[in-house]
Formats: structure tokens, sequence, C-alpha cells
């Protein structure tokens, strides 16, 4: 019963990340942008769209497209006033630029995370499910609301990898991610590629802040720690590639599901961190990386 | 993960204190010009509970003074936010008193912040008082070491009390009723208020005549609570006896959505306030908890004048600090009065004769060699509290039975107890 339990709650929860991880890592790929305002960004959508749900005519459903609309304004919020400048800054030398952006986007989010404590107070906020009521999978009982979201998950990747490998949009920025001198000699623009890169992004870490909203509730104190969980992913996945960010997702979901029952839900996120520094020190390009 | 998370909470910090600063710039050049009484009030704004001490103690103050201040003065409350940090309390409280001057102060509803602040009361000699604060050890430092700590009062139920009330409650209501609940798992969060609340359930639960079954304490940073509501409906308990106050909306809304068919009763600090069913969309249906007062119930003649009030200025109820938070500025402004002034050991004295009547029910403080020193006396005819639940929408009181407005009832998803 314990197996099949763990086996559910596992993957609703691992998709969930999955989805958070792989916008996470495309601009990385793509851009070279590690994102330290992730959670933040993930954090006004779920803030926005429960406030939306709950206080204007427009519901449940409404909330929901208006927290990923305000989850894709921050995003560009995010692009636009943090990490486009400091990409195109000739003060700051080219090799330093990594981690001027890293720094900048960090303190973004600690700007996002205070002051959406400062208009919502810090208390956890949970949107109301899309679809109420519960199933049985396999036995478990289950809400339906977090079997939609798993395949809601999967659909939204599934179009993103269609979108990536099948449309010339995602192939310009497949081209960017491996060689975007090349592009730009064929005459692409990589600001354009750049800003569809963050858009895709902002949409997806839009649906996540929501969708997590609805399942276990956000609050203004997570944003550090979803960043945190994203970027752990990412790294585990190998930084960069999606498909190592997806395994990686189910990797982190499932350890931390069996740790939560079998171990201690204190003792929830340490296995995976221990996971972290062990693929650091022995294979530091994680399960999928190319660098 | 903890790396970045020390980095990020690092830069709070400092953005924290600042904002502390301007919000202190900003009072204090609001300040009337004919030398007030001070009092300093330090909450969590940013915490439900928190927030509702900070809005108390404007209450209290505007009432004072249309009833025309203390010992012909004005009194007047210089608010701080320790943002939930014990060391931004601790200069806050430090500011409060070489700054600003306060000559009392009152704050937090958080043990570990009022833990780190007592120390700090006994070396600058300034009697304080914290409202909602739970943890036995606040008194109990008292009780040990009284010259020195003898400026630190315990305005709210220590957390043994509170476990004490819910053990009877249980009893009353549960136990010898209709319900006929037999077991428990008691299930609270790992802080410094619920050791001795744990202690004590796993002690008065079985006298009250619920076996506890097993007893689960989790981290404050949970987010997931399916695996723990989990085992504890293999456990089959008829109950669920909580302990919860940095958590509240999302193990309810994962109880609520998960139909776990086990009703939680117990001390649910954010279910206190009346914008957790808001906050919840309605996951509270049946949820049980004790508070300082409930919307409705006349304590005494002043609780519901005050809550009442409060409502109209602020737009929702106070949760169990802004009642607690409302007398005990009181409390120290007629220990002022009493003391002919504002010398720390004659308000401490003053204040150990406190005997006031305010919206929670009578206010005394246990003595020098009572256990729990300067903790507010528990018992009928002083404080109990109440327990109330969640009912469409409502908070219904449902005991003690002789201030109850309504009777338990749980929602059809709930199978135990019935």
């Amino acid at each position: 019963m314990t197996t099949l339990q763990i086996l559910v709650d596992g993957f609703a929860i691992s998709s969930l990340y999955a989805l958070a991880a792989v916008g996470f890592t495309l601009i990385f790929g793509v851009s070279g942008v590690l994102n330290l305002a992730h959670g933040g960004i993930m954090l006004v959508a779920a803030l926005v769209g429960w406030w939306v749900a709950g206080e204007t005519p427009l519901g449940t459903y409404g909330g929901t497209l208006v927290g990923i609309l305000a989850g894709l304004l921050t995003a560009y919020l995010t692009y636009f006033l943090v990490v486009r400048p400091i990409q195109r800054s000739k003060a700051i030398a080219q090799e330093e630029k990594e981690i001027f952006v890293l720094t900048g986007t960090l303190l973004w989010g600690i700007m996002i995370q205070t002051g959406m404590a400062y208009v919502f107070s810090d208390n956890p906020v949970t949107m109301r499910p899309l679809i109420p009521g519960v199933i049985a999978v396999m036995g478990v009982r289950t809400p339906i609301n977090e079997v939609m979201i798993a395949v809601l998950c999967w659909v939204i990747i599934g179009l993103l990898w269609v979108l990536i490998n099948r449309t010339p949009a995602g192939k310009q920025m497949l081209a960017a991610s491996i060689n975007p001198r090349g592009l730009t000699l064929l005459g692409f623009e990589l600001s354009q590629i750049y800003f569809r890169v963050w858009t895709i992004y902002g949409v997806l870490a839009g649906v996540a802040g929501v969708l997590l909203a609805s399942f276990l509730g956000v609050g203004t104190a997570n944003a550090g720690q979803l960043t945190a969980s994203a970027f752990s992913i990412v790294v585990l996945g190998g930084l960069g590639s999606v498909s190592g960010s997806l395994i990686a997702a189910y990797v982190v979901g499932y350890l931390e599901t069996l740790t939560a029952y079998l171990i201690a839900p204190t003792l929830r996120p340490i296995p995976a961190l221990i996971l972290l520094v062990l693929v650091v020190y022995l294979r530091p390009q994680g399960l999928l990386g190319r660098r | 993960m903890a790396d970045s998370n020390d980095r990020v909470r690092a830069a709070h910090r400092i953005l924290a204190s600042a904002t502390v600063l301007a919000l202190s710039f900003s009072i204090a050049g609001a300040a009337p010009a004919a030398e007030p009484i001070k009092i300093g009030v330090i909450g969590e704004e940013s915490a439900v509970a928190g927030a509702s001490i900070t809005k108390a103690a404007q209450m209290a103050q505007d009432d004072i003074n249309a009833h025309g201040g203390v010992l012909g003065r004005q009194v007047e409350v210089v608010i701080y936010d320790d943002h939930s940090s014990a060391a931004d309390a601790v200069r806050a409280f430090q500011r409060a008193v070489s700054e600003d001057k306060v000559s009392a102060v009152v704050a937090s509803y958080i043990s570990e912040v009022a833990l780190a602040i007592e120390p700090w009361a006994a070396r600058l000699h300034t009697p304080w008082i914290t409202p909602g604060a739970a943890s036995t050890d606040i008194s109990k430092a008292v009780h040990d070491n009284y010259a020195t700590n003898k400026y630190t009062f315990h305005g709210w139920l220590t957390s043994a009390f509170i476990a004490q009330s819910i053990c009877d409650f249980e009893h009353d209501m549960l136990v010898t009723s209709s319900y006929k609940v037999k077991s428990t798992v008691v299930m609270s969060e790992d802080a410094a208020w619920t050791k001795p609340l744990d202690e004590r359930f796993l002690d008065c639960l079985p006298k009250a005549g619920v076996k506890v079954l097993d007893h689960i304490r989790f981290n404050p940073d949970t987010t997931d609570f399916t695996p723990i509501f989990n085992k504890i409906e293999g456990e089959k308990p008829d109950v669920i006896t909580t302990g919860i106050s940095h958590v509240g909306v999302q193990p309810t809304v994962q109880w609520h959505d998960q139909r776990v068919p086990i009703g939680m009763v117990g001390q649910s600090s954010q279910a206190t306030t009346s914008t957790f069913w808001k906050d919840t969309n309605g996951a509270a249906e049946g949820v049980i908890t004790a508070s300082a007062a409930a919307p409705g119930v006349a304590l005494t003649p002043s609780t519901i004048a005050f809550t009442d009030a409060y409502q109209k200025r602020f737009g929702a109820s106070p949760a169990y600090d802004g009642y607690t938070t409302y007398d005990e500025i009181h409390v120290i402004a007629n220990a002022i009065k009493a003391a002919g002034g504002t010398d720390p050991d004659k308000i401490v004295d003053a204040m150990e004769k406190t005997h006031y009547t305010g919206t929670v029910g009578t206010i005394e403080f246990y003595g020098k060699d009572d256990l729990y020193t300067h903790a507010i006396k528990y018992g009928p005819g002083l404080v109990t509290g109440v327990v109330l639940q969640w009912q469409s929408g409502k908070q219904v009181t449902v005991w003690p039975r002789d201030k109850a407005n309504g009777k338990i009832a749980f929602p059809a998803t709930i199978t135990s107890p019935k």
C-alpha cells in the first residue's frame, strides 16, 4: 500500500518539479543565464492567481490565467530590467557577466519576495483546486486535482518538445544553444530568440507556480526553496539539458517522497541534496550534461 | 540548497533592518510634543498572528487616550516589525529602550523571539510582556532567576496550559459525549513552544481518556503533508490532536483536499483569525482550535465591543494575541498608574498585583514561588481560553460549555469522530 502511495504521490510532485525546472534549464541552455529569481516568478504567479481567484468575479479559472500572465510579466521584467542590461553593459567584462547576472537575479528575487510578503503577508496561500474531489488511483485515494496536474504538466512538456524540435522558431533556439555566433552569421537576431525563450520560460514558471498553489500551497517564504530545488534538479540533470532535467526531476521527486514516507517528513530534502553533492564531485556535468 | 537559502536569508535580514529603521523614523517623526508615556510594541507584520499584535496595540492606545491617558499623560505605542527574527526583535527592543525611551514593551507571538528578548529585558531593566508566545521556558526562567528576569511577563497561556485546556475540551466534548473518542495521534510542528505542549499532551490526554497512538513532530518548513496524514490514517485514531502555529493553511488545505477522514482538534493558531477561512478557501470547515476568545462570545463584558471595533477598523477579527495585546497594554498602563510613574521596578511590582478583567477573562500573574512565575493564571474565573470550530465560514465557540454558542459538527467527509 505504501509503495503504491509513494508511486502516485511521487509522480505528481515530480511532474510539477519537471515543469518548473524545464523552463529554468531552457534559459540556461539558450542564453547562459542562471535565473535565481525563479522562485520569485513562481511566487508572483501563485499569489496573483490566488488573489484574483478569491477577490474578483473571475473565479478559479480566471485566476489561473491571470496568475500565469503575472508570471510571464515578471519573467519579462526580470529579463528587461535585470538580465539584458547586464548582458549589454560595456562596463562589465565579458567573463564576469555570468556572475553579475547570478547576483542580479538573486537580488531581484529577494526584492520580489520581500515585496510580495509586504503586499500579501508571508502566510502561505492555496488556490481552490481546478477540479475538486478524490478518485482512487491503483487503490490510493488521490485528489483529482493532483492527477490533473500530472497530466497537464506532461501535456505542456510534450507541447514544448514539439515546439523545440518541430518548428523553425524552436530549431533556432536549439541552434542558439549550440552555436550562437553561427546563428547571428546566418542573419538571425539573437535578442529575438532570447525574448522567445523568456516568453516560454515565463509561461512555464507561471503555470508551475499556479499549479503548485493549488496542489501544496505557496508562501513567500518558499521562494528561496523553489529556486534551490529547480537549481538542484538542473545541476543534477546536467546544465542546459532538457531531458536531463526531466529525469532529474523524477529522481529528486521520488527520492524526497521515499524519504518523507519511509524515514521522516522532516528529512525530506536531505537525500536529494546529498545526491547533488555527490554529482558535483563525481560527475560535474550532471546526468546528461554536455559540458 | 542550504547555502542559497542562507544567502537569501542574509540579504533578507539587511533589507528587513532597513525597513525597521525607516518605519521607526516615520513613527518617531509623528510623535506629539506633550511628553507621552511610550510603550514599545514589537510585532510580525507579515504573519497573521504577529500583525494582530500591532493592530490591537493601536486600539488600546486610542482607547486609553480617549479616557484621559495615564497620570494625565497620553500613551503612545511605538511599533516595530521583527520579521519573525529573534535578532531583529532584540535590535528593536534595544532601540525601543535606548533611543525611543519606552517605559515598557509588548512583543511577539513567537517563543524563540520571546526567549531571545528575555535576557535583554533583564540587562536593560525594562518590563515587557509577550502576548502570544507559549513556551513554558519563558516563565521558568523568571522562576529560576527571579532577581534578574523579573522584568519578563508571560501574557498568554503557557504551552502546558494550552495543552491542558485541549485535554479538558477533548474530555468534556469528545470522550464523555456521543462521539466516544478513545484514541488520538499528536501532530505538532517542531518549535520551542510545542516541546512543553507535547509533553503535557502525552501526559494529560491519557488522563482525559484518550489513548495516544503516536506522536509526530514535523519541520515547520514542511510543504507536503501527504505522508504525515497518510501515516496517521494508517494508525486509525479517532481524532488528530494538533499543535501548529507557524504552519496552518497548508496542512489544513491538504487535509481537506485529500479528504482525510479524521477530524483535527488542538491548537491551530492561524485558524484563530477570521481570515483563515478565505486563506484556506473554506478547507477549514470542521477544524477545531483553542483560542483566547472568539467573535460573538462574551467572555467578559468587553470582549464583544473590542472584537466588533477591531473588525470594523481592520476588516478581520483579531487573532488570539490581538485580544491579549489589547488587554496587556491596559495592564501596563494600569501598572504605571499604580506605580505613579515609569520606574521599572515599581512597574514590575504593580504588574505582579494585576487583577484586571479584559477581553479574554480576568488577568492575574503567578507569583515568585509558583512554577510559572509571571505567566498568566489559568483556570475558571481567570483565563481558560475557548475552543472554537469553523462551521460554514464562521467561528463557533464549542467550549467551555457555559460560553459555547454552538455544537460540534463535522463535515460529511469526516467519518471520525462520529
